[in-house]
């Protein structure tokens, strides 16, 4: 997002620029109970938070490391330090957030694009939140834009403990657990019955710490007739050895409610991003996810819907670029659970320079769900004979009436696009990126026009090396 | 005096077979020369290899163009010089909309920035002249164009970026007697505003009989058999090739 308009100007280094830590308190690394108990402790966790954190911590231990998917042998749990406090409390103005970490979100345009478009604004550094602001505005509409542990205490504790990873239990996988465990930071949001937010919330997250970990959880809830769009961004700078990112957001979308999720995911590539993210839509919701992997060593990451209500439907939009090193494993899942439910899952994958991209989706239509539509897209592009790409779709369909489709395509760029361009005066590399910011075009025109951007400076940094 | 576009004794290649066999052409500024010849003649590849596709291989010979040897330059480089191509089936780029792709390659034409209302401006006229719906302006590259409507694409292109020598690969393939009327109007245009030079790449005659054509050349089986003047074509439309299949 940094100087949106100069492409000339980009430069990896915005993301790669580490700051010395200077922590205020760092765990040290492993899972034990022990160390649980102490970040309980060191959160203020109500009681049952801590025991919560307990018994995830007890399923993680029984639960066996997943094996279908890209290797995770690189990762080891012993080597994360699952909490780093950054030396500064939560404000509420940037002139107060430390200088190092000020500079940090101003060199990634947070703070401008508060200013020019946003509603409101959080950002987390390490494990805990370092700024979050809401107009006042959107405060007096009722809308509840703060950090998670703030919510925990406040008036909204009983939602969030009737909520509080209730839609991804710390049962539905390994990472689900540990992050039930150890989770610190992210946000909660509660858009109250009847509220349109016409601006959209953004929520920054930063892992600046080494060999740390990033647990944050997002816990969205629009009420009836309401509208949201959230912002998640996230960048990391590169260390050469293995850092975590095991987040969980949870979305609860009211009837007749649309909730616009948005992310750009650049994670360095020492990164592994084992990230859970599910939403539960009432009828005549909708979700519409937009999701942008660009960074990370290896991701798995499946939003997922559930549509519950009649009418209820959901639309995923993704693109992966998959360059040197990276194994990137994502696509969507969506449960239809209601009648006239529809979804559409629609992505693109790049794969470059040794790069895997897998793309999976699963989608469920119920016996109840009469009258449905699934629909899902998905296209890869290799960009050279060194680089994979594989389509894994999944459809489990209980019910004969309903209407289903699904197409893949997986391709490479023709010499002809290539020799077409280049004769109307563009050099061979812009053709190259020209074609792959084309075929990247259905996600970028989804997203808000600073993250479409940036994403476009992405790909033609990626097409570069 | 040399000319726009010197090809010497041009020999080329595709995957070790020879297509061209000791071509030689050259075109004047402002002149309108023919190539024809049948099917499978090589005529699309002396066309192709003018603006420098890497998929053929020059094995020996020369291409000066506006006195500069282009043998080995790159496609962009000699696009910047001034030449062009409208492509026989242009490839289909989603997510790119010619008008932002035009902007691009005119900008880089041009060697400088063209503000966005001038080249809008610019566009709207050409598309006027060309009778093409302005949508087409934000719609992407070619993707699900008509046949026509690829071929008009291309004649936009080539009234917006100005070449100096545009080789026009089968434009006239294809069109309804309305799209011939329309990209016989750019081509006249090219010619009259430009002061254009043209290789022409054609079956028929149908888009020369509002042009003045100063050279006709007959390519069979990649030799050069004779060049005459435009008298050459109504023999040629009389007679068909039959006389020089044998060479």
């Amino acid at each position: 997002m940094n100087s949106p308009n100069k492409a000339s100007e980009i430069d990896r280094s915005i993301y790669d620029i580490r700051n010395d830590e200077d922590n205020d308190y760092r765990m040290k690394s492993g899972l034990t109970s022990d160390i649980v108990e102490r970040l309980s402790a060191e959160k203020n966790d109500p009681e049952w938070m801590r025991d919560f954190r307990l018994r995830s911590l007890e399923i993680y231990n029984e639960i066996p490391t997943p094996q279908w998917g890209p290797s995770l042998d690189g990762l080891d749990i012993d080597n994360i330090s699952t909490y780093v406090r950054p030396k500064s409390d939560m404000k509420g103005s940037w002139e107060e957030v430390p200088d190092d970490i000020k500079e940090t979100f101003e060199r990634l345009g947070i703070p401008q694009a508060e200013q020019k478009s946003l509603a409101g604004v959080g950002a987390q550094y390490d494990s805990e939140l370092v700024y979050h602001n809401v107009k006042d505005s959107v405060m007096q509409q009722g809308v509840v834009y703060t950090d998670l542990e703030s919510a925990l205490r406040g008036e909204y504790a009983d939602l969030i403990k009737e909520k509080f990873m209730k839609l991804v239990p710390p049962s539905d996988h390994k990472f689900a657990a540990l992050h039930g465990a150890v989770w610190s930071g992210g946000s909660f949001v509660y858009v109250p019955k009847g509220v349109h937010l016409d601006i959209p919330l953004q929520s920054y997250f930063r892992l600046n710490a080494k060999g740390a970990g990033q647990f944050e959880h997002t816990l969205i809830i629009v009420e009836d007739e309401a509208y949201l769009h959230f912002i998640e961004g996230c960048s990391a700078p590169k260390y050469n050895v293995a850092n975590l990112h095991a987040g969980c957001v949870e979305l609860y979308v009211g009837k007749n409610s649309v909730l616009r999720y948005s992310t750009v995911e650049n994670w360095s590539k020492n990164m592994y991003n084992l990230n859970t993210k599910r939403a539960v839509c009432a009828e005549g919701g909708r979700v519409e996810w937009v999701s942008g992997s660009f960074g990370s060593h290896t991701s798995y990451l499946y939003p997922m819907t559930i549509l519950n209500g009649e009418n209820a439907s959901v639309e995923f939009t993704g693109i992966t670029f998959a360059g040197e090193g990276q194994n990137l494993d994502t696509g969507a899942k969506v449960v239809h659970s209601a009648p006239n439910t529809s979804s559409y899952i629609n992505t693109r994958s790049i794969s470059k320079s040794g790069g895997v991209s897998t793309f999976r989706s699963s989608v469920k239509i119920n016996k109840n769900a009469k009258g449905s539509k699934a629909s899902v897209s998905c296209e890869s592009l290799m960009l050279d004979d060194i680089s994979r790409s594989d389509t894994i779709p999944a459809m489990d369909i209980r019910t004969g009436s309903c209407a289903v489709g699904h197409e893949a395509k997986i391709g490479r760029i023709s010499d002809d696009e290539v020799f077409y361009l280049m004769s109307r005066g563009v050099s061979e590399e812009d053709a190259r990126a020209t074609i792959v910011r084309g075929f990247a075009d259905n996600v970028s025109k989804e997203l808000p026009l600073e993250y479409a951007v940036e994403m476009n400076n992405l790909i033609s940094l990626e097409m570069k090396k | 005096m040399a000319g726009l576009l010197d090809i010497g004794l041009l020999n080329v290649n595709v995957s070790d077979k020879q297509i061209l066999h000791d071509v030689s052409l050259s075109i004047n500024t402002g002149e309108v020369h023919v190539l024809m010849g049948p099917n499978g003649a090589g005529k699309s590849t002396l066309g192709k290899v003018v603006i420098g596709d890497p998929a053929f291989q020059v094995t020996s010979g020369n291409i000066i163009f506006d006195n500069a040897d282009i043998t080995a330059m790159s496609p962009d480089k000699r696009a910047k010089l001034g030449l062009f191509m409208s492509f026989q089936n242009p490839p289909e780029i989603g997510g790119v909309s010619l008008s932002s792709f035009l902007r691009t390659a005119v900008e880089l034409r041009r060697g400088e920035r063209v503000k966005l209302w001038e080249f809008k401006k610019e566009l709207r006229e050409v598309m006027e002249l060309l009778e093409m719906d302005m949508s087409y302006a934000e719609r992407d590259l070619n993707v699900g164009f008509s046949g026509g409507e690829k071929k008009k694409s291309e004649i936009l292109q080539m009234l917006m970026l100005k070449p100096k020598l545009a080789v026009l690969d089968e434009t006239d393939s294809g069109l309804d007697v309305d799209a011939v009327r329309l990209v016989s109007k750019g081509i006249r245009h090219y010619i009259d505003t430009c002061g254009g030079s043209l290789l022409v790449i054609t079956h028929s005659t149908r888009i020369l009989e509002s042009i003045n054509v100063d050279r006709t050349h007959v390519l069979v089986n990649g030799n050069i058999v004779k060049t005459g003047s435009s008298e050459l074509i109504d023999e040629i439309n009389t007679n068909g090739f039959g006389e020089y299949s044998e060479v």
